[in-house]
């Protein structure tokens, strides 16, 4: 059983010189998000001048604050394949909580812990449901969408509640002149970006994401890896709430509503695969987050009818995913092997 | 033996679902000899090696590392054990480099800090990356590694292990011929550390070269072992067979017509093939050789419509070809056989009868509604299936991945056959089949020539192409540098051909 001698050719090398154009197709795909966020920035900024100043881009930065902390915890979840749809009911769950007890005149600190309390729980509720019972992620978390909502809804009597004043302090307070919401999202982002990047734990979760079987073999505890990953959302979903009820100051029952999409739709903006194993929140999610808010500000600078809104971030992230799919199809191309130096 | 064996079986029994898989396995490998361990497709080796790697767990009997039991329940007690093996099957995390993956389980941290060290996780696995060969940074994401070199990096996670025994499952299959002299020359200097290691392998020449002891499986039963000395290829053969083969190669018994049925006219694509002429006629078996890299399967992708070509005509039973996709070419009568069955050719998850009848669903829809005919459905299945001489109990259940891979490699078959192709394309249809299945592919293949189809066989194995072909074309560097009729097949004539010009670019 002879077999002729192989040699694998030296232009297969993935090393091997690119030629300038596909180099810059090369870049700019994989910077995608970015610029998208450039070209809507400036496509309003032609629109409406003052849509460039120091004080517009803050204001993007603070209103995306609830919406990216929800996201960081939603990329965390989509990096090992799963998703977690119930943290829109997780925030509104904590909040009509918090609503109650403040009303009954309970301190602001015990208030807050208790809504991180309560999204914790309800995290590791879904990651114990998911990991022990072995029910599929997308089914446990949208049982738990309808089972939180309506829990809320019950909490609430379907009454909006309005929240003392120093409920709203969190939204306007400043630390060293820069708002409180945008100080915890940064240190929220540096937070989940280290643990991703520079931590075993956030390898791991990589691994898994990649290939939920060979972790496994590879001795990881994909059991508790996922515990932790959903009690993470669950916390972000919870740490999200605390904010966009310092942006509201006060609880309606259409708090949270859709978060769960927007959080998703904010991650792979920023290029995180729904299939996992890629994807980062810094500089990712946070581009796509930014890129989600910029777009409504912008209609809300232009004055736009507030019922296209919807219809225009669909579109952009419609436009985004398919590019993600244009992408990986261009990016597998461009590294395929070369058997010929030449035409 | 003075010193207790590295790793000892002693009377290993297996049995799934009430079928014997390992009956009374029994034998040892000491420090620092290597173990070929040989046999056929389903000869119960993957079970065995299983057993030692703690993915299940035996029946009966036990084993012995260094004369301490070992009964490992989980993956991670053959790591702790120091028992590294090197898979067949990646097992690399193609979205982490290559430092990631070495030491996935074992990351190092910045002092008591919960941080990565990565600088020192890049000097440790340099190190390894040296022994191996391999001359790509660290931090190279495996996605952007060659199959070949994706195998050297499964070997350099095994040596991270610092392993007291190895175990080789086909290392060599992706491996070019320099990769495979320099992972040799590794091993040799294992041995001399003292390293034992069990080697697997279908290339029986590799085993008598590199090995010092020889276990053959056969039925789930030792049927031979000793040194290496006392075997040749034809007893090593005879063992894991249980006859012995006279011919390797079935008796051809047709011939080639005249009619063409697949003509290609200067096909060329840039950086990738050029000026390919060739006609496949009718009954002929036409060879496609050449070197790792040199075009083959590309070339086939482009013949059945996966990639495009920027030049050229491609004309199948007389009509020409418009490059757009393969399911044109399929009704039109164009089959192929890739490369990569567990991908690419099969949906593993899925029964035989299911997987078999994928392709020709439509031919048993009857009118009006277009459902199903379930009876003519299974009548057709059935015979083809005994045609492939597919042995397996309740094809309708079974699902193709508890098959060897021999006989998954009969079910693309059949399920090609099905369509009653008029041209067949083969990309290495016997990589990881054993002997004794070869010859029913081999048969097959013939089988399907003599009833007129055209078949386009792309093989590494020279003594494959020789054995069965009426042509050979060889293809270097993405063109066709040569053409030989069943009276030019010399092997020295064919290689010659396959190897860069000297000065070529």
């Amino acid at each position: 059983m002879n077999r002729t001698p192989d040699r694998s050719s030296k232009a297969n090398a993935p090393s091997a010189p690119r030629s300038t154009p596909s180099r810059a197709a090369h870049f700019a795909l994989r910077h995608l998000s970015l610029i998208l966020l450039l070209a809507v920035f400036a496509f309003f900024g032609a629109l409406a001048p003052h849509f460039f100043t120091w004080d517009n881009a803050r204001n993007i930065l603070v209103q995306s604050a609830p919406t990216g902390v929800v996201a960081i915890g939603m990329t965390f979840v989509l990096l090992t394949a799963g998703v977690d749809l119930s943290v829109g009911a997780i925030m509104f769950v904590a909040a009509a909580v918090a609503g109650k007890m403040a009303a009954s005149g309970q301190p602001v600190a015990l208030v807050l812990a208790t809504i991180l309390a309560v999204g914790t729980a309800f995290g590791a509720l879904n990651g114990f449901l998911i990991t022990r019972l072995k029910v599929a992620a997308f089914i446990v978390t949208l049982s738990l969408l309808f089972t939180g909502r309506g829990l809320a809804l019950w909490i609430t009597q379907t009454r909006a509640m309005n929240l003392p004043e120093a409920y709203l302090q969190i939204g306007t307070a400043r630390i060293a002149g820069l708002p409180l919401p945008l100080l915890a999202f940064a240190a929220i982002i540096a937070i989940a970006h280290v643990v991703l990047a520079h931590t075993p734990f956030g390898r791991h979760l990589y691994a898994l994401g990649n290939h939920g079987e060979n972790a496994r073999k590879a001795g990881l505890h994909s059991g508790r890896l996922l515990l932790a990953v959903y009690a993470i959302s669950g916390v972000c979903a919870a740490i999200g709430a605390i904010l966009l009820l310092g942006q509201l100051g006060a609880v309606s029952p259409r708090f949270g509503e859709n978060y769960e999409f927007k959080a998703i739709a904010a991650a792979v903006l920023g290029g995180t695969s729904l299939f996992g194993g890629r994807g980062a929140v810094f500089p990712g999610t946070l581009l796509g987050v930014m890129l989600i808010q910029t777009l409504e500000s912008g209609l809300v600078i232009l004055n736009a009818d507030p019922y296209l809104y919807p219809m225009v971030t669909a579109g952009v992230i419609f436009l985004a995913v398919l590019l993600d799919g244009i992408r990986t199809h261009v990016l597998a191309s461009l590294s395929k092997r070369r058997i010929r130096s030449t035409c | 033996m003075s010193l207790p064996a590295a790793i000892e079986f002693a009377g290993i029994e297996k049995a799934f679902f009430g079928v014997p898989v390992l009956n009374n396995v029994s034998f040892s490998v000491s420090a620092g000899r290597t173990l070929a361990l040989v046999g056929e497709n389903g000869a119960g080796k993957s079970t065995l090696m299983n057993i030692l790697g703690g993915n299940l767990m035996p029946d009966s009997g036990v084993m012995r590392i260094r004369g301490m039991p070992y009964t490992p329940a989980h993956p991670t007690d053959a790591a702790a054990a120091q028992v590294a093996f090197v898979h067949q099957e990646l097992n690399l995390f193609s979205n982490l480099s290559i430092a990631e993956n070495l030491y996935l389980k074992t990351l190092p941290r910045l002092g008591p800090s919960p941080f990565v060290d990565r600088s020192r996780l890049r000097r440790s696995t340099a190190a390894l990356l040296a022994q191996v060969g391999l001359s790509v940074g660290p931090d190279t994401r495996i996605e952007e590694l060659s199959a070949g070199e994706r195998q050297l990096v499964e070997i350099a996670r095994a040596l991270a292990l610092e392993p007291q025994l190895i175990i080789f499952d086909e290392p060599t299959t992706s491996l070019s011929a320099r990769e495979t002299d320099m992972l040799f020359a590794l091993m040799r200097g294992l041995r001399a550390r003292g390293v034992a290691m069990i080697y697997i392998s279908h290339v029986l020449e590799h085993v008598l070269q590199q090995c010092d002891d020889i276990v053959v499986l056969r039925d789930g039963q030792v049927v031979a072992q000793g040194p290496v000395a006392e075997f040749t290829t034809s007893s090593l053969v005879t063992a894991m067979v249980g006859r012995s083969l006279e011919r390797l190669y079935p008796e051809r018994r047709g011939h080639s017509q005249t009619e063409a049925a697949l003509v290609a006219r200067q096909v060329s694509q840039p950086y990738v093939v050029r000026d390919i002429s060739f006609t496949l006629h009718r009954g002929e078996v036409l060879g496609l050789s050449g070197l790792m890299g040199a075009g083959r399967s590309e070339l086939a992708r482009i013949l059945f419509g996966l990639d495009p070509h920027a030049e050229g005509e491609i004309t199948l039973g007389g009509a020409t070809l418009a490059s757009s996709g393969p399911r044109r070419r399929i009704e039109r009568g164009l089959a192929f056989l890739t490369e990569d069955r567990r991908h690419e050719g099969l949906c593993l998850d899925a029964s035989i009868a299911d997987n078999t009848a994928l392709v020709s669903l439509r031919q048993h829809a009857r009118s009006p509604l277009r459902l199903l005919d379930r009876s003519s459905w299974r009548n057709a299945i059935d015979s083809v299936l005994k045609a492939v001489r597919l042995t397996a109990k309740g094809e309708a259940t079974q699902p193709v991945k508890t098959l060897s891979g021999g006989n998954q490699q009969k079910v693309v078959l059949a399920k090609w056959l099905l369509s009653r192709p008029s041209v067949l394309i083969l990309d290495e249809p016997t990589r990881g089949v054993d002997v004794g299945a070869r010859f029913d592919l081999y048969q097959l293949i013939l089988d399907l020539a003599d009833q007129g189809t055209g078949i386009l066989l792309i093989s590494s194995d020279l003594e494959e192409l020789v054995g069965l072909c009426d042509r050979i074309l060889v293809l270097n560097q993405g063109e066709i540098r040569g053409e030989f009729g069943r009276d030019e097949f010399v092997r020295e004539r064919l290689l010659e051909a396959a190897l860069p010009q000297e000065g070529a670019a």
